[in-house]
This record gives structure tokens, sequence and C-alpha cells, in this order.
């Protein structure tokens, strides 16, 4: 990917809010999940997700820790906040009414 | 809580911001090995595994940077980054360091010091409360009404009293007169003859300031049987007596009278100029028929308005009352019949005004020829650098990045020369505090906030102006082609330095601007300097001797005895040529007129009266200045006391008062004193100021009696100064107490009236100077560098058998051309420019074609030198030395 556009930054952004709705997880497990969950058809590169988790972080949406992974070494943990999950909440709306609308229109004869 | 959890980033990576990078590390590594164990898992090998998984994984760095960029601070990382390596990158060519340093440290430290100069004499407002509400008042005398054109004359105590009385528009009105005062010797020191000023008891409260030890005057100290009180400047407490808190009431003996000392002034308070050092009412020293007379415009008044009310309502407020006073006094021709007015800043320091400005508009050239030299400095190292900045380019470097780098060094050069430049500053400063006491509101000079200010200014208007001037030639285009050159080819584009040349024409022309502006003053002042003052100059020694009025009154034999026989006892001193006494010597200044009418001639109409320079001299003094007696005779022995009968007049009083007849034996009828002289000879013209027309004079006998004051003046074969200490012998000889000031020679003399403008001359041309020195020093590195760069070209060409005359005069050609083209710009603008400094010329035209000529020619002929080196290395290169470089 290049740089990102603004609607598949924000789309980013929903699908790691969402993905970290259920438990904290690493930056590796998050791109796994995505992948898995939307049957590869989502592939997030590095380039692309790192820069999306520590912005997410320097906002104050999600929050971190290090703590062991499952292989044993040291992994940095991130998990939704209060207000991520919040944000959570109006980010999957907007991308709702956004989606609706689009498919109206595309599937409008 | 978001807030919260915002704070703790910011706090976190401001402060521990390599912790985080470490961090960052950690994770991208630990997503790359669970990649690799994935790709192992799926059953690559270990070495696919990890291709595979850094393939996937793209540029580590950039990842790195990019996710780094979300971070707050990011901004300020990224500043401290480029200064950190703006500065190893200088380091490691301290000699380019050093100049440009230098070069900007001169351009600021010029452009500073005399920015400071002016923001304290000009910009700042006097030191008094609502300053901008006092004003100089002035009588508009015209020739009609008031006699000779004087539209800011000074006023008559008579016509100010009138004024003081009956304006509606003042809160308070006040004289001022200078004069000076002769401190008798008292405890163990010497007498000494200092400036004061004598004031209406009104002017400290006028003015809005207390003193700082003791009172100011009351209405009973200003008149004339009161006992006399004096005010002293703080410096001279200080000086003088200790700054001794028990001055106060205390007697000191001035002009051999007794003054009670009542007050000290603050330190930092001069009034009317920084060399008043002390203040004594005027009332009391003027007698009253001075203090009552509305035609002797002897003094200054300043008003502080009223409030709401303008300086226009003001002084037609006052006009009205000088009006009357003229009407009703039509008999008397010098009643002037408006008046004017200036604000009381304008008054000190308008004659300095232009000159400062032009002065700060030299150095703001200069200041602009530093920065050009600075940016083509900078162009040739980017010239060098462009591989490196090609290959950095196509790695991937952002060119906004390289930019912004370009700019730090820049930003940094800069900063190091603008901080040696305000060193430079303060030492320009404090030398021409040394040099310049003289200077008006000199006190107000020093360094503050707004200069601070300015120099920061300057300082990051050089550096976007070299850094963004110098950054015209990174576009990618050129970047790229670079790594294209091998080193075989010899594309001309890289090699003309079109840039670099055409900063150079900007400053030749600046250079050209400055040159010309200081070759017109050189020129200004040098035909200042011979003006012929009408006397001799050479080996004539001054001095001026002021007759305490008590011992020596006046008008009385006492003065007149004095000073025959003091002329007897040093003319009879051993080397002295010739002496004379007069009130003024030529140069000395106007100092006074007095109204006449001739007694053959019909009377003027009502209202109208002539005026000339007065003079009381000697009957020796013209043959002593080898002024040149053109008719009749000096005075005659007898002209003594009351026996006082005879007049000599200057050539241009007999020009133009007796057109066309001999004013020989014709009557003068004095205003003053109503006393009737005849005219017995004509003298030579002098010029009472150098710089100005000589002024029809009036020379009568100083044996009447009626002058205490004046300049001795001794004309000697050999080294006059010499004679001094005898001179002064001789008068302490006669008498024990009697100062003797401003002893000066002719020359010395004259130096000192036209010291603003050698000043001025010296300055631009030194300035002038150093410009043309950067702009030789820039062609010869341009010029250098183009013969460098080509240095493979001209061997060919060498080799192939190029002349190598031919080579030396393509090459001069091709760095002489910047130069004329920057001539030629140059010309043009001072053609446009010179105008303004027009008015602080002497005799001199702005746009005299000899001084474009020398102009032009001294700057061909430095630039010729400056490309002599280069084109002569050129022209001498051995062609397989030079192809084997490459």
């Amino acid at each position: 990917m290049g740089k990102p556009t603004d609607l598949v930054q924000g789309t980013l952004d929903l699908l790691i809010l969402k993905t970290l709705s259920l438990h904290a997880m690493h930056g590796w497990a998050i791109a796994k999940r995505i992948q898995q969950i939307s049957n590869e058809v989502l592939q997030v590169q590095q380039g692309s997700l790192y820069p999306a988790l520590h912005r997410l972080e320097q906002q104050g949406w999600v929050k971190a820790k290090w703590s062991e992974s499952e292989t044993g070494r040291p992994a940095k943990f991130y998990s939704l906040t209060a207000a991520g999950r919040k944000r959570l909440e109006t980010e999957a709306a907007d991308w709702k009414r956004l989606s609706t609308a689009i498919n109206l229109v595309v599937s409008e004869v | 809580m978001r807030w919260l959890n915002q704070l703790l980033m910011q706090y976190r990576m401001l402060l521990f911001r390599k912790v985080a990078d470490t961090q960052l590390n950690e994770e991208l590594r630990f997503h790359l090995e669970q990649q690799i164990t994935e790709n192992r898992a799926a059953g690559m090998s270990k070495d696919e595994a990890r291709h595979a998984a850094l393939r996937a994984f793209g540029n580590p760095d950039l990842v790195r940077e990019n996710t780094g960029a979300t971070w707050n601070w990011n901004g300020l990382d990224q500043l401290f980054r480029d200064f950190r390596i703006g500065a190893r990158t200088l380091s490691r060519t301290p000699g380019f360091a050093v100049v440009a340093i230098l070069i900007t440290a001169l351009g600021v430290g010029g452009s500073v010091s005399l920015f400071t100069v002016v923001r304290g004499v000009l910009l700042r407002p006097l030191p008094f409360p609502d300053s901008d509400r006092l004003l100089t008042l002035y009588e508009r005398s015209t020739p009609a009404a008031g006699g000779g054109d004087f539209p800011h004359n000074q006023v008559a105590a008579g016509v100010y009293a009138a004024w003081n009385g009956q304006n509606t528009s003042f809160s308070s009105l006040a004289l001022v007169r200078e004069d000076s005062a002769d401190l008798s010797a008292s405890g163990g020191q010497l007498p000494e003859t200092l400036n004061g000023a004598h004031v209406s008891w009104n002017l400290f409260p006028t003015l809005g300031v207390n003193p700082a030890l003791g009172r100011g005057f009351t209405s009973k100290d200003d008149s004339p049987s009161a006992n006399g009180t004096v005010v002293l400047s703080s410096s001279f407490w200080k000086r003088r007596f200790g700054a001794d808190p028990a001055i106060l009431n205390r007697t000191i003996y001035i002009d051999a009278k007794p003054y009670t000392v009542v007050g000290v002034m603050p330190a930092w308070f001069e009034f009317p100029d920084s060399s008043t050092q002390l203040w004594r009412p005027v009332y009391h020293e003027f007698p009253d028929r001075v203090m009552s007379a509305f035609d002797n415009h002897m003094f200054r008044v300043v008003g502080r308005l009223k409030p709401g009310v303008t300086a226009e309502q003001a002084t037609a407020n006052l006009s009205v009352i000088s009006r009357q006073l003229h009407d009703s006094r039509l008999d008397n021709p010098f009643v002037a019949a408006a008046a004017n007015s200036r604000p009381l800043l304008e008054n000190m320091v308008g004659d300095v005004k232009r000159p400062l400005y032009i002065l700060l508009a030299a150095t703001v050239c200069l200041l602009l020829i530093a920065c050009l030299n600075v940016a083509n400095l900078l162009v040739a190292r980017a010239a060098a650098r462009q591989r490196e900045l090609a290959i950095r380019t196509a790695l991937g470097g952002a060119r906004g990045r390289l930019l912004r780098e370009h700019l730090t060094e820049s930003f940094l050069l800069q900063t190091f020369g603008g901080t040696a430049g305000l060193l430079l500053a303060y030492g320009a400063i404090a030398w021409f505090l040394h040099t310049r006491p003289d200077m008006t509101r000199v006190g107000a000079i020093h360094f503050d906030g707004v200069v601070a200010a300015f120099t920061a200014a300057v300082v990051i208007f050089c550096a976007l102006f070299s850094g963004l001037v110098s950054a015209f030639n990174m576009d990618d285009s050129r970047l790229l082609s670079a790594l294209h050159e091998s080193s075989r080819s010899h594309s001309a584009s890289g090699t003309r330095a079109r840039l670099r040349k055409t900063l150079l024409a900007i400053e030749v022309g600046l250079t050209v601007v400055l040159l010309m502006g200081a070759s017109l003053l050189v020129k200004s002042y040098q035909r200042l300097r011979s003006t012929n003052v009408g006397c001799i100059t050479d080996n004539v020694l001054t001095m001026r001797i002021k007759l305490p009025g008590k011992r020596y009154k006046t008008p009385g034999p006492a003065p007149a005895n004095f000073f025959e026989t003091l002329l007897q006892r040093v003319r009879a001193l051993p080397g002295v040529e010739a002496a004379g006494f007069v009130t003024g010597v030529p140069g000395q200044g106007y100092m006074g007129d007095s109204g006449f009418s001739i007694v053959e001639h019909p009377p003027l109409p009502r209202g109208n009266g002539s005026l000339a320079v007065y003079r009381s001299a000697d009957p020796g003094y013209f043959a002593a200045l080898g002024i040149p007696l053109l008719r009749g005779r000096t005075f005659g022995d007898n002209q003594k006391l009351d026996q006082v009968n005879e007049v000599v007049i200057s050539d241009s009083l007999a020009k133009k008062f007796f057109p066309g007849e001999d004013p020989i034996g014709k009557h003068l009828h004095l205003t003053y004193g109503n006393k009737v002289r005849v005219i017995v000879g004509i003298v030579g013209d002098t010029r009472s100021e150098i710089g100005e027309a000589p002024e029809p004079m009036q020379y009568h006998p100083l044996f009447e009696g009626d002058e205490n004051s004046g300049t001795l003046a001794i004309r000697s074969r050999q080294d006059v100064s010499q004679l001094a200490l005898p001179v002064q012998q001789v008068i302490q000889g006669l008498d024990r107490d009697l100062p003797v000031s401003d002893v000066l020679t002719m020359n010395q003399l004259l130096g000192k009236s036209t010291l603003d403008q050698s000043f001025d001359a010296t300055l631009i041309t030194s300035l002038a100077v150093l410009s043309l020195l950067l702009a030789a020093a820039g062609l010869f590195g341009v010029l250098s560098y183009i013969v460098a760069q080509r240095s493979g070209e001209i061997g060919i060409r060498i080799a192939l058998g190029a002349q190598r005359e031919q080579v030396l005069t393509e090459t001069l050609a091709d760095g002489l051309r910047p130069a004329l083209i920057g001539l030629l710009l140059g010309l043009a603008a001072s053609a446009a420019t010179t105008h303004f400094i027009k008015s602080i010329l002497y005799e001199t035209q702005p746009l005299d074609p000899a001084v474009f000529a020398v102009v032009s020619a001294l700057l061909l002929a430095s630039a010729a030198l400056a490309c002599m080196v280069p084109a002569w290395r050129a022209s001498r290169l051995d062609p397989v030395r030079a192809l084997r470089m490459e």
C-alpha cells in the first residue's frame, strides 16, 4: 500500500478497534485475526498497521502494555480504553450508514 | 479520561523518546519473528522463511519512520535531528563555516549597531512625561515683518512675556538660552568653563521633571533682585563635588558672582543638550532692558500644550499675539508678526535625521551584500555535494526534507554569525559613543528589547534569504542528471553556475550604489573643507576668553583696557607674527546680527529693516587673519570708549546695500543703542559658517568696551600650537582667575564644525570598501569554481591547439560579464537613489558624471584583478594533468 487515503485509514482504525474489542492482542495477532475473519480478503500490511496502532495509542483510543506472549517473548499488547469503546460504536455506526448508502447507489440500476 | 491518556502519552514521548524507539524496534522484530515462524511452519527453509518474511515486511526503516511520525512532538524531534545533522556537516568543513559566519557577523553587526543608534536618537520618545505634548516655539521673521528670512527665529524676551501672559493653548511656556559659565577656583579645584543654560523658573515643571536632590526654581528666584541660585547636572555634581549631598545651600562662584546651589537634576536628564552642566534663572542673569525688548531674538521657548489643543491651534494662537505686537510697533522692523512651532524631539534631532537614515540604508546594503555572499557560498557548497544529494533523493529522501536540512544549515550559520555580529555591534556602539559624545541624545543609545527583536528578525531574514535562494538549484531533474554524468562527459549545465553569477551581479550592483554614495560624500566633504572661509587658516591659533561681568562691567573701560593690554603683550611674544581679537572668527558660527539703517538713503517703508551679522574687532584683527582690506582703512587709534564712531563693513554688505556707489564716508544708524557710525573701510567676505554663503557683516571697534567675550587669534610663521602655553601664561599674568576655553588651531576649529560630514563620509567609505572586498572575493570564488569544473574541457581545448591568451581572455570575459551587468544595474540604481542624499551634499551634484566614471573604473579594475588569478590559472593549465585528474 502507498500512503493510505483517508477512507482506508479510517476503515483500518475501525477494523483494529473491533478486533481489540474482544480482548487484548499484539500487532501480529491483530493482522492475523483481521485476515482470518475476512476470509483472507483483507491483508493488512505492516507499513500501515503499526502507524495506525501507534496513532490510536497517541490519541488515547487504545492503551498498550508489554507482557509475555504465547511464544515466551515479550510483546506489546494493545487493548481498548473506555473512550475507545465509545469510539468503536460511533465508527461502526458511521460505517454502517456509509456502506448502506453506497450499496443503495451501486445497486441502483 | 481520554485526555489523561493523551497527556500521559505526550509526557512519555517528550521525555522518554529513546525508550519508545527501542520498544518500537522490539515490536517490529517480534512481528517479523512471528512471520518467520509461520513461514517455517508452512514448510519453507530457514533462509527462505526469512527472505519471504522480509519481503512481506517491506523496508523496516520506512515502517519505523512512518510509525515514529505518528508520535507526539514529532516536529520537535525532527527539528533537533536536523540541527544535529547540520552542525555535524558544518563542522566537517570548518573553513567554509568560519568564512560564512564572519561575513554574516559583518552584515548583522553593522545593521544592528546603526539601528541601535537610530532607535536611541530618532525613534525613542524624549524621556519626559507626555513628551509629544512638548513643542519648541519660534518667531517667524520675514523680510517684510521681523527682518531677514528666518522662519524658525529665536524669540525675543518681550515677545515671550506677551505669549506667556496672553496665550490660551499652553499649560506653561518656558525660556531657554545656552551660555557658557566660568566656574571660579574653589576647594582646591581649578577654574573651569562649562556649558550651561539660562532658563525661566518654570522650565523644569514644563518638561515635567523634578530634581533628584533639592528643589528647582521658584518664581521668586527668577528676578533681577533675587539671590543667585543654580541647579547642577548630576554628572557635574559627581565630577566636581564628589556627589556630596551637602552641596545643597552651598555657594559657588560662577562668572565671579555667588550662586546658591538649590538642586541637582537626575542622572538621565539632559536639556537642551548633553553638554549642559548647570541651569540659572534667566531673569536674574539679564538686565531688564534685554528682557523687555521685542526685537532681540535671543531665546528659545519650550511649551507644553494644554490637553485637547493641537500644535496648529496653539501656533495660530501665538501668531495672533505676535501680530498684535508687530502691528503696535510698526516702526521697529524686527518684531515678527507670526509664530512657528516644531515638536521638541524634532527640534533636537532634526539635523541628524537624514544623515542617520542614510547611514542606516548603507548598512542595510552591506547586510544584503553579506547575505548574497553567504548564499553564494551555500550554492557553491550545494554544487559540490550534488552527487550526495542525488543519491539521497534516489534512496527516497523527500525533497522537502532535503530543503529543510539545507535551511537548517543556513540557519545555524546565520545564528552563529548573528551572535558574533551582536558582539561586533556592542563594540561598534562603544566606539561610536567614544568618538561622538557630542551627538544629540547620545545618552539614549543603548541595547534594549527592540534591538534584540531587530537582531532576531535580521538573522531569520538572512537565514531564509540565503537558504531559499541557494536552494533554487535543487530541482529533481538537475539532481538526477548529476547521477547520469560520468567523468568523461562535460555537460555545460552543471558548470555554467548561472545562479551564482546572478547573485554576484546583484552583489556588484549594491556595491556600486554604496561606492557612488561614498564617493559623493567624500567629494562633498572635500569641497566643504577646501572652501575659502575668507581668511588665513594655516598656523592660526584661536582661544575663547570670557571676562566675568562683575569685574569687567560693560559698557566700560575695563574690558577695553584688558583687551588692549592683552594684544600688546601677545604681539610682543617671540614667534607671534600677528594677533587680533574678535567676537567670533570665521567658522565659529553666526553668533548674532544687528539692525541698521543707512543715513544717506531714503528711509525704508515702515516695517522693513536691514540686518547684518554683528562683530566687534580690534583694529589689527583684519591684518592678523589675512582678511583683505579692499577699500579704505581699518579703525583709527582714537576709536576708544565714548569716542567710537567708526564701522568697517564686509564686501557683501557694500554690494547689497550700496549697489553702484561708494560706501566709504556714508553713515550707518544702528537700531540698537541709537548710534551713528561712519563707514571707514570695506574688507573681504568671510563665512561665519563653513558651507554657508557669506553674509553681510558689520565690524565695530572692540575698544568701545561693549563686549566682554570673544576669540583671540594668533598667527605664526611656524607651528602655532607651540604658542598656546605662552599665550595662556600672558593671560594668567593679566588676570589669575581667568579661564581660557576652546584652544584650537583654525584648522581644528573648522574641522570640528564639519565633524558630522567627515564622520558620515568616513563611515560610508569604509562600508563601500568592505562591500567591494566582499564582491571581489565573490567574483574570485565563482570564477575559480568555474575554472575547476571546466578544467577538463579547457585541457582538451589547449591540447587541441587553443591559444593560451585566448583561454585567458575568454575566462576573463566569463568572469567579468556578471561584474559588468552588476555595474550597469548599480549605476541605474544609483541614478535613481542618490538624490536622497542631495540634502547633505555640499556643492556636489548627485548625478556627477566624473564620480560615475571614477566609480565604474574602480569597480572594473577590482573585478579584473579578482578574475585575473583564476583566468591566469586557466590559461596555464597543463592539459595532460587536467585530463588525468578526472
